[in-house]
């Protein structure tokens, strides 16, 4: 069992909602509604055959891509993960091609070879997804590293899950985002399971964010469902990493609303747990914040009709060619 | 005899082992009641519990060192990594630990561990997640590698490497798990180091491992129709290397082709090819060659992936062309 959040406790933050910006507002309700539907429209094109090979859903974990990313700009990166389309969608990424990518054709940002689980699109930063658990965070770390190098002002946002946490990769980059006061923000995407092992299984501290005390940086756990509480988060914690004054670990606390994969029923999860959590579903949060039905739902029909779009491009998009990549791999 | 599939084999020696030996354990993420993303160790959490069929978090570097220092102590663990490209994360504990312990300690200790994987291209997994890394273990002094093609074969060496008293790194292909045969219910093993031939021919030898060997037999059965005889010698573990088994076969057939699904530079043929010529240089009638995987990464598209596994097709033209 999962122990509740103390909406009281977020760090230290005063959660203010109503001082932000209608704008804002509007586009995290664009970006949350967008990867919701995006998702689901996957899973049914999974279904039909289209899309091969893995594919983990975002769905219900929307809140923390869209508060996170809500608070860093264009020129900032971010490294993502297997269930990366959400981080991908938020960093400003092309549904036509990222749906493309996934139907493995050769329009797609990777060429038709990355897939789901691979998909990069560096021109907006992002600096991909990843096949392997953990395997990001050193190089959310390094990305930080080389920016500090090259003396740039960006800020790296590292995303990984709980799962990850307990990878050995976790605890050295840490220890060496901190030594070093890199400029970046670690979001643990706390969804409760990997795959079917609970937090509480894998843990005896289930707060993952306690975690950082022991790397000598701040550590905050923040509800993950509620984009805005994210938001403000990251915002504090990217001004902190923009200063110099090196890494944060934010752990969101989420919850998937299936299983670990398309073909995973996901049984093993705990039902209560999941309705609670489902009652306060990221989508709808936002649009209660709004309160707008008109533009949210001018809004929703942008948004179907650019998804809409981008599965007709997909469809339409050729195959890559054999002989060509039999071509470019020749001397791989 | 029953008919049963590979992972069912598998999941039967598992089960066979720790009845019989309560110092078998196995540990791995996922493994316990779900029993495996593969199923193979499918209601062992039943019979033998929490203490002995142990869900890990994802930490294959310290699981697989802890498999190690429990080896060490006289436990005889079996780890299951889901995907071989994830055995690089534990890469120190098994090449610099595992396999140096018996060797450094001056022959006095022993590390009687398996860590069983998979590996192998297929259902568009991407890079990340369809790797034939085998020659990485096989390069390693000190581990011994089995890489068993049919459920006969998984059943008597998964047993046989539970008992060996040196680290066995075990490779399925996750082609194989639903692929059926013939295995008895009762308890048989067989020895590592022994090749098996699966089909017997006087024109070439097919040296191959694996899911490949499937292919190869395919290939074989198809020129049978046009007057070729094609030895298929399914190596079935990679270290020991039977040699005994090829150079009888080279050494009748006159011509060897080494078959893998591994990309061809530095991988497992190579060697095999040069120790056939170092070996078996008199009795060859051509060079020996090798059809393997292509020296790319995996892509994710599916009719990108098919091209850069050896198909059954190119394999029996490489034999047309050398026969
Ligand atoms: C190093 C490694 N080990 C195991 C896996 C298999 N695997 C894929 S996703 C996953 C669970 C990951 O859990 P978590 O980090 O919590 O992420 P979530 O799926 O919950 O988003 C596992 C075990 C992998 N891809 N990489």
């Amino acid at each position: 069992m999962e122990k509740e959040l103390n909406p009281g406790k977020r760090g230290d933050v005063e959660l203010v909602a109503d001082d932000l910006d209608e704008a804002l507002l509007l586009e995290m309700f664009r970006k949350a509604y967008t990867i919701r539907r995006f998702e689901q429209r996957c899973v049914e094109l999974y279904r039909e055959g289209f899309i091969r090979g893995y594919f983990h859903p975002y769905l219900g974990e929307e809140g923390v891509a869209v508060g996170s990313i809500a608070a860093i700009g264009r020129d900032d990166y971010i490294v993502s993960t297997h269930r990366g389309h959400g981080h991908c969608i938020c960093k400003g990424g092309d549904l036509k091609l990222m749906m493309a990518e996934i139907m493995g054709r050769e329009t797609g940002y990777c060429n038709g070879r990355g897939g789901s689980m691979h998909i990069a699109n560096l021109d907006d930063h992002n600096l991909g997804a990843n096949g392997i658990v953990g395997g990001g965070i050193p190089i959310a770390t390094g990305a930080a590293l080389g920016i500090k190098i090259k003396k740039g002002g960006e800020v790296v946002l590292g995303f990984f899950s709980d799962g990850a946490a307990n990878n050995g990769v976790f605890g050295e980059s840490l220890n060496l985002a901190a030594i070093f006061d890199l400029p970046v923000v670690f979001v643990l995407e706390n969804n409760h399971y990997a795959v079917s092992t609970p937090v509480e299984y894998s843990s005896r501290v289930t707060d993952l964010a306690r975690r950082a005390d022991g790397y000598g940086m701040p550590g905050v756990t923040v509800d993950g469902n509620d984009a805005v509480a994210v938001y403000l988060e990251t915002k504090k914690a990217v001004s902190r990493a923009r200063r110099g004054k090196g890494p944060t670990l934010i752990e969101a606390k989420t919850y998937r609303h299936g299983g670990h994969h398309v073909n995973d029923p996901g049984l093993y999860m705990d039902q209560a747990a999941m309705a609670r959590w489902k009652s306060r579903d990221p989508v709808d949060l936002l649009r209660k914040r709004l309160n707008d039905d008109a533009k949210i739902r001018e809004i929703e029909e942008e948004v179907e009709s650019e998804l809409a779009e981008a599965v007709e491009f997909a469809k339409k998009s050729p195959a890559p060619s054999v002989e060509e990549f039999l071509a470019s791999i020749e001397d791989y | 005899m029953a008919e049963m599939m590979y992972r069912e084999a598998l999941n039967m020696a598992l089960r066979e082992e720790m009845q019989r030996d309560p110092l078998v354990f196995v540990i791995g993420e996922g493994i316990g009641q779900r029993g495996g993303s593969y199923k193979v160790t499918d209601r062992l959490y039943e019979e033998f519990g929490a203490h002995r069929v142990i869900d890990m978090p994802i930490s294959e570097a310290s699981f697989t060192g802890a498999a190690v220092g429990a080896a060490i102590v006289g436990a005889r663990p079996v780890v299951e990594i889901l995907f071989i490209d994830f055995s690089m994360l534990a890469m120190d504990q098994i090449v610099n630990q595992a396999a140096k312990y018996n060797f450094m300690s001056g022959g006095k200790g022993h590390v009687p561990m398996v860590l069983r994987t998979q590996g192998g291209a297929g259902n568009g997994l991407a890079a990340q997640h369809s790797q034939s890394l085998e020659a990485f273990f096989y390069h390693i002094p000190g581990l011994k590698v089995v890489m068993p093609s049919v459920p006969y074969d998984a059943k008597g060496l998964l047993k046989s490497s539970i008992r060996e008293d040196s680290p066995v790194v075990f490779i399925e292909h996750k082609l194989l798990y639903m692929t059926k045969g013939e295995v008895p219910e009762e308890e048989y093993l067989l020895p590592l180091g022994k090749a098996d031939v699966k089909r017997s021919g006087n024109d070439i030898t097919v040296v191959t491992y694996s899911y490949m060997t499937l292919k190869c037999l395919e290939a074989a059965e198809v020129l049978e129709k046009e007057g070729i005889g094609v030895e298929v010698v399914d190596l079935r573990t990679l270290t020991p290397l039977d040699k005994e088994t090829i150079l009888e076969s080279v050494r009748k057939t006159g011509r060897a082709l080494v078959v893998h699904e591994a990309c061809k530079r530095g991988g497992v043929g190579g060697d095999i090819a040069a120790m056939i010529m170092e070996e078996a240089y008199d009795d060859l009638d051509g060079p020996v060659q090798r059809v393997a995987g292509k020296n790319t990464p995996i892509p994710y598209n599916i009719d990108l992936e098919k091209v850069c596994v050896p198909t059954v097709e190119e394999i029996a033209e490489a034999i047309i062309r050398m026969v």
